[in-house]
């Protein structure tokens, strides 16, 4: 092992110890600080989903012009990029792939991933992104933390590099009189053997944006349902002072 | 003009009673002056009623109830249809304030005794109403076909095969050998037709009976007993204006934290609308933990408390039961808890508190301790029906003043 892979060794573990399995098989979930204002990290996802994801996964409850709507993102540019080639652009986001092929290859079809950020929430499809690691014993070589079993090939593996699961130093702390980190070694915690064509900063970014947009797709009226939600109290509260008013002044003379 | 509306009121007038009907419910029915928060909530379900059959039509013009496509009709309403989203929101959210409306209006009639006589056949009637309801939402639940709709309708239905006959008795329920496309029909005819035309007729008559003995009051005085020269109640005031009016302040206000329900928080955290119903119905994959909505939360409490299944069917049966005859096990002499004992007050208290931890508990795992926690809230839900039995011989109450007190 060479002196540069182990300080990557130590890098990357003191940077995400939380991926690490707790006791009981409970498993930590990152946090996803999902941001659906964030326009251009939906469009970022959206590319990703599409690139790497829709081979498999359908969203055939969504439109492709919905979602070239809410995303800002223009018709021709949607078209020529985001929309497989025998689409129209208001058709559903459905896919090809035959449920009994897929059923055949994977051992269970690929699920439709429209509502997943609800199903699951964001922070487990954050995680579970970010957890496969090698495994032999398994048919695509890879497990998954979260999801133990999966029938899903680490379909971004090439951006992550090789993850893997093994004894590795993790920060449990800094030590108050250096401020150096306490390192500890720890089992079953993941890291990185070799690293992919993304750096871990820019992986995590890309995965973030995906999640982000799987988010944005589970319910795609959620920041039009909040704006209107302030526009309806602020109705009601004026609405509140008149009937208050009302009633006051019918129920003066009642002693 | 005032002479045009006139003799066309008097043409109709004639012809069916509106005037004298409006008068009787409304202008000339005279309501006690000192209602408090806890009269809001009759109006407020009522408000809650309308809501959930508005929306409910605006839903069936696109709902599909088949098992091959409800569920993604439900997603079309949610994306594709113009302001879908809301409706669908507004009939989920009402769901959930409609029971809080309803569990704070039963509450209200236990503190202040209004089941007693001459009130027992309203209470009869609400208790059916809220009978109908729990069917209507369990029912409604089932229609978006989702994981949650698919095996809390199994857990439900497979409570009925304890019976005798039990299992010809499941399986006419379901329309099938197990929960199908069949079962989801049915639920739907029975949802937006059969169910509510029960709930709406039985509002009628709660209404019409609460009418003919008048309400009740804080102070459980009967304020017909002291009238003016003209036979109007000392203590009372004409429903309208004045608590038309009033009302209004506590629908707004009750509005408030519904809108804030709907357009923040229209999931309820995952007790109104469960992540595990955003993925389609799957016979064939059961969820790791199956939850009812959470406002059948504490019969279901009650029926894990019990460690037989036949037992706890007949323990779930009864608690709700057991409401149907309060008005005959509440012996005291005075009807509002504010001239009980303190032992009545305590336990009232406990009762409400004791109801809302159930509730929780029924949507939670049934873990050792849970279960345990479980059965001692089951046993204090039992025991607040024993100890009315006994209440009057155990403990002395105060005297109920002849007028209301407080209020405006």
């Amino acid at each position: 092992m060479t002196l540069g892979m182990k300080k990557i060794f130590a890098l990357i573990a003191a940077c995400v110890p939380a991926v690490a399995l707790a006791a009981g098989g409970n498993v930590h979930l990152e946090e996803h600080r999902t941001d659906l204002h964030d326009t251009a990290s939906l469009q970022r996802g959206a590319q990703a989903f599409v690139n790497y994801c829709m081979g498999c996964h359908s969203l055939e409850h969504a439109r492709y012009n919905r979602v070239a709507k809410d995303l800002d993102i223009p018709e021709e540019l949607m078209m020529d990029n985001l929309v497989f080639a025998d689409k129209k652009f208001g058709e559903l986001m459905t896919i090809g792939m035959d449920k009994a092929d897929s059923k055949r290859w994977f051992g269970a079809a690929p699920p439709d991933l429209t509502l997943v950020a609800r199903v699951r929430r964001p922070d487990w499809v954050y995680t579970y992104l970010l957890s496969f690691y090698e495994d032999s014993t398994r048919p695509w070589g890879v497990n998954n933390v979260v999801f133990k079993d999966v029938g899903m090939p680490n379909v971004l593996g090439h951006l992550q590099g090789r993850q893997v699961k093994g004894t590795a130093p993790v920060a449990v702390g800094f030590d108050t009189l250096t401020g150096q980190e306490i390192l500890e070694e720890h089992d079953d915690v993941l890291y990185l053997a070799e690293e992919g064509t993304l750096n871990e900063e820019e992986f995590e970014k890309l995965v973030f944006d995906l999640v982000n947009f799987l988010t944005y797709m589970a319910e795609p009226m959620a920041l039009e349902r909040q704006s209107l939600g302030w526009k309806v109290l602020l109705y009601l509260t004026i609405l509140l002072v008149l009937v208050y008013l009302l009633n006051k002044e019918f129920w003066r003379d009642i002693k | 003009m005032n002479n045009l509306f006139a003799s066309i009121m008097g043409w109709v007038d004639s012809r069916l009673p509106v005037t004298e009907a409006y008068e009787k419910h409304m202008s000339k029915y005279y309501a006690p002056k000192n209602f408090n928060f806890w009269y809001f909530f009759g109006v407020l379900s009522m408000v809650m009623l309308v809501n959930q059959i508005l929306t409910g039509v605006w839903l069936t013009m696109q709902f599909t109830p088949s098992a091959e496509a409800a569920f993604a009709s439900v997603e079309y309403i949610m994306r594709d249809v113009e302001w879908g989203w809301l409706i669908r929101y507004m009939h989920s959210t009402g769901a959930t304030f409609f029971f809080i409306a309803v569990y704070l209006h039963m509450m209200r009639a236990i503190l202040y005794g209004s089941y007693q006589k001459p009130r027992e056949l309203i209470w009869i009637f609400g208790m059916l109403i809220y009978l109908a309801l729990m069917a209507e939402a369990f029912m409604g639940y089932v229609l978006p076909w989702g994981q949650m709709s698919y095996w809390g309708a199994q857990v439900i239905i497979s409570l009925f095969s304890v019976m005798p006959y039990g299992d010809v008795l499941t399986e006419w329920i379901r329309g099938d050998f197990l929960i199908s496309g069949a079962t989801l029909n049915r639920f739907f005819a029975l949802h937006v037709v059969a169910v509510p035309l029960v709930i709406l007729g039985l509002v009628v008559v709660h209404l019409l009976a609460l009418h003919e003995v008048g309400s009740n009051n804080p102070d459980g005085v009967d304020i017909k007993k002291l009238k003016d020269e003209n036979g109007k109640p000392l203590d009372g005031v004409p429903f309208h204006p004045y608590y038309t009016v009033h009302d209004l302040v506590g629908i707004v206000v009750f509005l408030m934290v519904f809108c804030t329900v709907l357009f923040f928080f229209p999931e309820g955290n995952g007790f109104m609308l469960e992540y595990a119903n955003f993925e389609p119905a799957n016979g064939l994959k059961t969820p790791a933990h199956i939850a009812p909505v959470w406002y059948f939360g504490a019969f279901y409490a009650i029926l894990r408390a019990v460690p037989d299944k036949l037992f706890g069917v007949i323990a779930m049966g009864a608690a709700i039961a057991v409401l149907f005859v309060l008005p005959w096990l509440d012996r005291s002499p005075v009807r509002s808890w504010r001239y009980k004992g303190w032992a009545s007050k305590l336990y009232i208290v406990i009762f409400g508190f004791n109801f809302v931890l159930l509730t929780w508990l029924g949507t939670q795992p049934a873990t050792v301790t849970l279960t345990k926690v479980a059965q001692v809230a089951s046993v204090i839900y039992f025991g607040f029906f024993a100890f009315l039995l006994i209440a009057p011989k155990i403990e002395k109450t105060k005297p109920v003043p002849e007028r209301v007190t407080g209020g405006h």
